[in-house]
């Protein structure tokens, strides 16, 4: 059940929908743009040094941007949890060096691998951090108006896809709906590993189905009948975009940097 | 490109043929029709007489090849319909099919980009096209959370906002409560009075366009024109033909139906029983029985909880409080009592549900499988079965298309499948969620007989409706869920 939505605020000009933080109102290009720096920027390397230096300054970054504690360790947890578990098989498998702690069978820890385990999780944490909290907030709508009109993209590309995203929202509704529709007609009494196949079939149709149905709703509104089109909504590019990645850049930079001076820099090519 | 050219564009078709692709029979067949700028069109015809691909083909939606085969002209502004979309606008049948975007502001902007109007015009025009829709939400609500009647107003708002040379409206109003459709009417005219548009519109009941057309046309079985002219005079002179063809005339009559109502054993009784989705809202404390042989319509408003309370009686939903027994004749064994915790099979023969979108219970491949499906999960041998079949088909006028694809239906024969495919393993319990919505007046008529008979013959009929026709023809007993939320849903009221 779709639930009502967000407050009953008339916005005048614009629906822009402003978020806490400053970071809502900044181009969903910039913070796209910046988050793709750092990911470069950090697979560089697998030292630990980089990828800490890196994450302090991310969550310097995101304070100043006035992304609330609470939401930055809320929506980290999915990540944390991720990173965990590859610094885990890392642990347990990583190529082993120096001292031998412990092993067992396949399983090997040694000095080498705890470093690298640490180093792995600082830097998926790293990694993934600006990327899930940049978007905090950023609705699809504002990310495919920038694609459009900042970077230009094919507007039959950025809106099909946008589209598209809404559709996997009512994805849930349409599975919920087979799930009544095949108790109802009395075939729902299989496996439920047999059933659950059957239903995902029927929901990749009713996907297509969709999907069909909403370019035949789009074109009725006449997408695609004029070579041009403008846009409702502007997307804005100014200062505040090209600062983000500017410090995008600084914090990759002075991760470099402080690993190289330290000593700890290994380039993934070298090795 | 902010200035669009203005005025209505002129309509016509010479010998047109339509047929989609992977059928044999052409979906229209011959139309020649010719609309002049500017006149406002109400285009009637039996359900599956092609109104539709004919609105589809108007829209430049059909791509010859494609989408199927094509032949003779279909032209407007005198060149083929899909070079000519930037003046075309069009309502599509299914309201939920058609909301693009995630926010109502940006949805009904979204045709206006499309036809490159400049960002100063857009927001004014969005404003205006909402408040004439009757659609007075703020501009950043998710659409996600609209009922059907808000989705088909957001539509009309955005098509009308676009300031197309032709408007093309395929149902518009199915969805609407009285006051609604009038309302919408009244948006639709005064915005082709404004631009000089061309206005064609498809609708079961015409008394609600009569007022504001300047013409009539009906189309026959095949999509042939069998009727042409001015609003009154044809429909005067045409009433017979009409009337056959399932047009709802006005001023035609109920038909007339005796019922043989010997209510019977109580089948299902609900006591203090709230209903809804799982995390949502309830509407509750609700006490009534269901008996075989009568026949119970629950109405409401919109987001009152009707269709959650159709699913909970059908044993698909669990009641959220309070408690819905089934009797112990009629429960599959005396100690599980409650339909949500029978099996699947077991609620075959007891309780079958037609769901409001036909398309959602369709599960195989032919109209044949699909009637099938019911007496096969029960085992039935395949002679029975193909009995079963047969009969239903015979019956609910489905033969000719036994071997055709359910999605590719009309909707009145959509609806009559679903209906049959819960006749075919004879539940004594039938329960129908807003069975006659966009039904032409025959399909109208039929279920109402037929849904007549079932009780007569025994069935318990629980029918969750809008229509005040098909309440007053047929309620034994009304369940009125009233307005346990109007408040909190002021603005979905429709």
């Amino acid at each position: 059940m779709a639930r009502r939505g967000h407050g009953g605020r008339l916005v005048l000009m614009t629906t822009v929908d402003v978020a806490p933080g400053r970071l809502a109102t900044v181009n969903p290009v910039a913070k796209l743009a910046a988050a793709l720096v750092i990911a470069v920027g950090l697979v560089l390397s697998v030292d630990w040094v980089s990828a800490a230096t890196a994450l302090i300054l991310e969550v310097v970054l995101l304070l100043a941007l006035r992304v609330p504690l609470r939401t930055m360790l809320v929506r980290s947890a999915m990540v944390a949890l991720a990173a965990a578990l590859t610094a885990v098989t890392i642990l347990l498998y990583g190529e082993s060096s120096g001292v031998v702690h412990w092993h067992f069978l396949l399983v090997t820890v040694s000095d080498g691998s705890i470093t690298l385990a640490v180093a792995t999780f600082l830097r998926v944490l790293a990694i993934a951090l600006p990327s899930v909290l940049l978007f905090v907030g950023t609705e699809p709508t504002e990310l495919a108006d920038g694609l459009g009109q900042v970077l230009r993209l094919p507007a039959r590309f950025v809106l099909g896809a946008l589209a598209g995203v809404r559709l996997v929202g009512l994805l849930a509704q349409d599975w919920r709906y087979l799930g009544y529709a095949r108790r109802a007609r009395g075939v729902a009494d299989q496996a439920r590993i047999r059933r659950a196949a059957g239903q995902a079939f029927a929901l990749l149709v009713s996907a297509i189905r969709r999907g069909s149905t909403l370019a035949t709703a789009m074109e009725a509104r006449g997408f695609g009948a004029h070579p041009t089109r403008t846009w409702a909504r502007p997307s804005p590019f100014g200062r505040r975009e090209a600062a983000l990645i500017a410090a995008a850049f600084v914090i990759v930079a002075v991760a470099i940097a402080t690993s190289v001076a330290t000593g700890h820099w290994n380039l993934i090519a070298s090795r | 490109m902010s200035t669009s050219p203005s005025g209505g564009v002129s309509v016509s078709a010479q010998g047109w043929h339509w047929r989609h692709a992977g059928r044999s029979q052409w979906a229209c067949r011959d139309l020649s029709l010719s609309i002049e700028p500017g006149e406002r069109v109400l285009l009637l015809g039996a359900s599956g007489s092609g109104k539709s691909t004919v609105l589809h083909g108007l829209a430049g939606l059909l791509d010859s090849g494609e989408d199927g085969d094509q032949a003779g002209q279909l032209l407007v502004d005198g060149a083929s319909p899909s070079t000519r979309r930037s003046r075309i606008g069009m309502v599509l049948q299914n309201p939920d099919s058609q909301v693009i975007l995630s926010r109502v502001g940006d949805d009904v902007a979204f045709g206006m980009e499309n036809f490159a109007v400049e960002r100063p015009a857009i927001w004014p025009r969005v404003r205006r096209a909402l408040t004439a829709v009757g659609l007075d939400l703020p501009l950043a609500r998710s659409t996600s959370a609209l009922s059907g009647g808000q989705q088909q107003r957001l539509a009309l708002a955005g098509v009308l906002a676009m300031n197309p040379g032709l408007i093309l409206l395929d149902e518009p109003t199915a969805n609407l409560d009285p006051a609604g459709v009038v309302e919408v009417r009244d948006a639709v005219a005064a915005a082709a009075a404004a631009t000089g548009a061309t206005l064609v519109v498809v609708e079961h009941r015409t008394a609600v366009w009569l007022p504001v057309v300047d013409r009539v046309v009906v189309l026959g079985e095949g999509g042939q024109v069998v009727a042409d002219g001015p609003p009154e005079v044809t429909l005067q002179r045409e009433r017979d033909l009409l009337r056959r063809a399932g047009v709802w005339v006005p001023g035609d009559e109920l038909p007339p139906l005796t019922r043989r109502h010997r209510p019977g054993a109580t089948l299902l009784e609900a006591a203090h029983l709230s209903v809804g989705y799982h995390g949502g809202e309830s509407s509750h404390d609700l006490g009534f029985h269901v008996d075989r042989g009568s026949v119970t319509v629950v109405t409401g408003p919109n987001g009152a909880g009707k269709s959650a309370l159709a699913l909970t009686l059908g044993g698909l939903l669990p009641p959220q409080g309070g408690t819905l027994t089934a009797d112990g004749a009629f429960a599959p064994t005396p100690r599980r009592r409650s339909p949500v915790a029978w099996k699947s099979r077991e609620l075959l023969t007891r309780i079958g549900s037609v769901f409001q979108n036909p398309e959602h219970q369709f599960l195989t491949a032919t109209v044949r499988d699909e009637l099938a499906l019911g007496p096969r999960a029960l085992k039935r041998d395949e002679t029975a079965v193909a009995e079963v079949c047969d009969s239903l088909l015979e019956r609910l006028r489905l033969t000719h298309l036994a071997e055709v694809n359910p999605y590719t239906l009309s909707g009145g024969e959509q609806r009559r499948l679903s209906v049959a495919t819960v006749l075919a393993t004879a539940p004594g319990l039938v329960i129908l969620d807003e069975p006659t919505f966009g039904q032409d007046r025959n399909t109208w008529e039929q279920l109402v007989r037929l849904l007549a008979e079932m009780a007569d013959e025994g069935t318990a009929v629980v029918a969750v409706t809008h229509d005040l026709d098909f309440a007053g023809l047929l309620a034994d007993q009304r369940v009125d869920l009233g307005s346990w939320h109007v408040e909190a849903t002021a603005d979905a009221s429709c």
